[in-house]
């Protein structure tokens, strides 16, 4: 049963094979046994995710057959979820107990699905590896000598571990497709503005998105379908028809045009990876897809760009933790600048008070117009790089991420080499178009290596689509770790 | 142009973030090598172009000035670090 969809879970329930206490029971059970290991959930609450199993259940002999009632998910720690602790992988919220919900969290339980708890990530979603959380690092279920990817490694890990069967993400900078390549899972991040980021903690705003992350495009598909739709509370929430996430899946791919963008191909894509794109690439042909070089000549800035506005917009967003509402204060302060000074030296970890300082520095009187605001112009440019690349082709296929899972320790003090491990993802943020990872083949020492598919805005349904087709040849999304 | 210690330690006070001197010193190693990074944008010619502050070009929505929340007054203040009769304590500012 661990292994089985979200559509053989949802069939499983309809037709009464198994309850959703039963179920909850299950995954509960290996939480227990393995996660001291992985480290990939911060809360588990047994009795509270009991009673939601419960209550599903009564929905159900009630009469009600929502697709998702009953199924087990769990959530990255960064959505405020009423009564849970939301600690967002920080000691600045290690005693918060959020007091609403998020919108997803909302939305996923009016769907009756069951919360299996809180999954670790790096400290405000600011990490590539899972090692800057407060609550340790978590540990990749393929080798526990190698990094999970962040910042959504929690909900990565505990996907690939099947100590849940899918999990919510965020990705403002790679944060679920980089994890979802680096674990062998699927994982989408939508168009931004598709999925509320109410009551979900801020980062960068203007390239933070929701999105789902489990073993297959089918089961992201399903949870989108959950998970997204319009809501007056986030200001940039778009108002759009509701979509059937899972309405494209089954289309055959003949007449799809790939593109292919050169600058995924040069130099720093490891060996290894660029041989298992290939493979896939090999494959999407057969299927019948067409392939074509285009050009995104000013993708290699997009890192440098993400590094000014997301550090800017972090450290505006993050003014709100001083010590007087919410979350940690320090013991002992002399005056109120003394103890916002303390609560948030103490509060923050080094990766956050980096990005908190760079983002004021870029901000700051006599250097906005050379730092942020150029940023922002570039964008702009790497925006129109994608719009072009799409005149040619339907979707862009290339790497996730350069390699495959580093080892732990390995560019933890080193900031520039970890952000250069997003380079391949964080583009498509600056764009604010959809992206995709799935699994795609496993390196020589047996870590995952993940695909990355991107589409124009809005074709999520498509890219979907595309990702569903090549995973319905392959059985790479189906492959588990040994020994759990 | 590299950061100096002294301006680590402003960049850290506008931030309201207390650092050591060392603390500041090793900072200081880490922001210039990141922006060296950042450099790289100064070579590209961005003349004429309009700065892109989101994702997609909308216009921010209006709603109407109505009461949308209820009072949480208790429920919020229950995870606060101090308060009193209902008012969040801080250091006295005001003599």
């Amino acid at each position: 049963m661990i292994n089985d969809s979200l559509k053989q879970l949802s069939a499983a329930l309809a037709a009464k094979q198994i309850s959703s206490v039963e179920l909850a029971s299950l995954y509960l059970g290996r939480i227990a046994t393995h996660n001291a290991r992985l480290n990939a959930f911060i809360t588990v609450d047994r009795e509270k995710t009991l009673a939601e199993a419960r209550s599903a259940d009564a929905r159900r002999a009630a009469g009600e057959t929502g697709a998702m009632l009953g199924i087990p998910i769990a959530h990255k720690d960064i959505f405020c979820t009423d009564g849970w602790r939301t600690t967002c992988g920080s000691k600045m919220l290690s005693n918060f107990v959020a007091p609403y919900d998020a919108s997803i969290i909302g939305k996923f339980k009016q769907a009756g699905m069951v919360s299996l708890g809180k999954t670790n990530m790096d400290e405000f979603a600011m990490g590539s590896s899972n090692e800057t959380s407060f609550f340790g690092a978590v540990k990749n279920p393929w080798d526990e000598n190698a990094v999970p990817g962040g910042s959504s490694g929690g909900s990565a890990a505990a996907v690939a571990a099947r100590l849940a069967p899918a999990a919510t993400g965020t990705d403002t900078g790679g944060s679920i497709r980089q994890p979802a390549s680096l674990c062998g899972i699927s994982g989408l991040k939508p168009t931004y503005g598709i999925c509320s980021r109410y009551g979900m903690i801020a980062f960068a705003s203007s390239l933070d998105q929701a999105g789902p992350m489990a073993p297959s495009a089918e089961d992201c598909a399903l949870l989108m379908n959950v998970m997204a739709g319009f809501d007056e509370r986030d200001s940039t929430s778009l108002e759009r028809e509701q979509e059937d996430y899972a309405r494209d899946l089954d289309k055959p791919l003949s007449g799809l045009k790939i593109g292919l963008p050169k600058e995924f191909f040069a130099e720093g894509l490891s060996a290894e990876v660029a041989q298992k794109i290939d493979g896939a690439i090999a494959e999407y042909r057969k299927l019948g897809a067409q392939t074509v070089e285009v050009s995104l000549p000013n993708m290699g800035l997009s890192v440098p760009v993400y590094y000014v506005l997301a550090p800017a917009e972090a450290s505006s967003n993050l003014s709100r933790f001083d010590g007087v509402r919410y979350g940690y204060r320090t013991a002992e302060y002399r005056d109120l600048l003394d103890m916002y000074e303390k609560t948030r030296a103490e509060g923050f970890g080094a990766e956050v008070k980096r990005r908190i300082m760079i983002g004021t520095y870029v901000l700051s009187h006599g250097y906005y117009d050379a730092y942020y605001l150029q940023a922002q112009k570039i964008r702009r440019l790497i925006a129109a790089d994608f719009a072009a690349a799409f005149k040619q082709c339907d979707v862009i296929l290339g790497p996730t991420a350069p390699t495959p899972a580093f080892n732990s320790g390995e560019k933890a003090s080193d900031p520039v080499a970890m952000y250069l491990s997003d380079i391949y993802t964080i583009a498509v943020n600056l764009a604010g178009l959809p992206g995709m990872s799935i699994p795609c083949g496993f390196s020589a020492s047996g870590r995952p290596i993940g695909l990355q598919l991107i589409g124009n805005l809005f074709s999520e349904a498509r890219l979907l689509n595309v990702a569903h087709q090549y995973q319905l040849q392959s059985d790479w999304h189906l492959r588990r770790p040994t020994g759990l | 142009m590299p950061l100096s210690p002294q301006d680590v330690l402003h960049i850290a006070r506008l931030a309201r973030l207390r650092v050591s001197h060392e603390e500041a010193e090793k900072a200081r190693i880490q922001l210039n090598s990141i922006f060296n990074l950042i450099e790289q944008m100064q070579a590209v010619d961005t003349q004429g172009i309009v700065p892109m502050s989101h994702a997609l070009d909308v216009q921010q929505r209006m709603r109407e000035d109505t009461v949308t929340e209820s009072d949480q007054r208790n429920k919020f203040q229950t995870i606060a670090p101090a308060v009193e009769n209902g008012l969040y304590l801080v250091p006295k500012v005001i003599e």
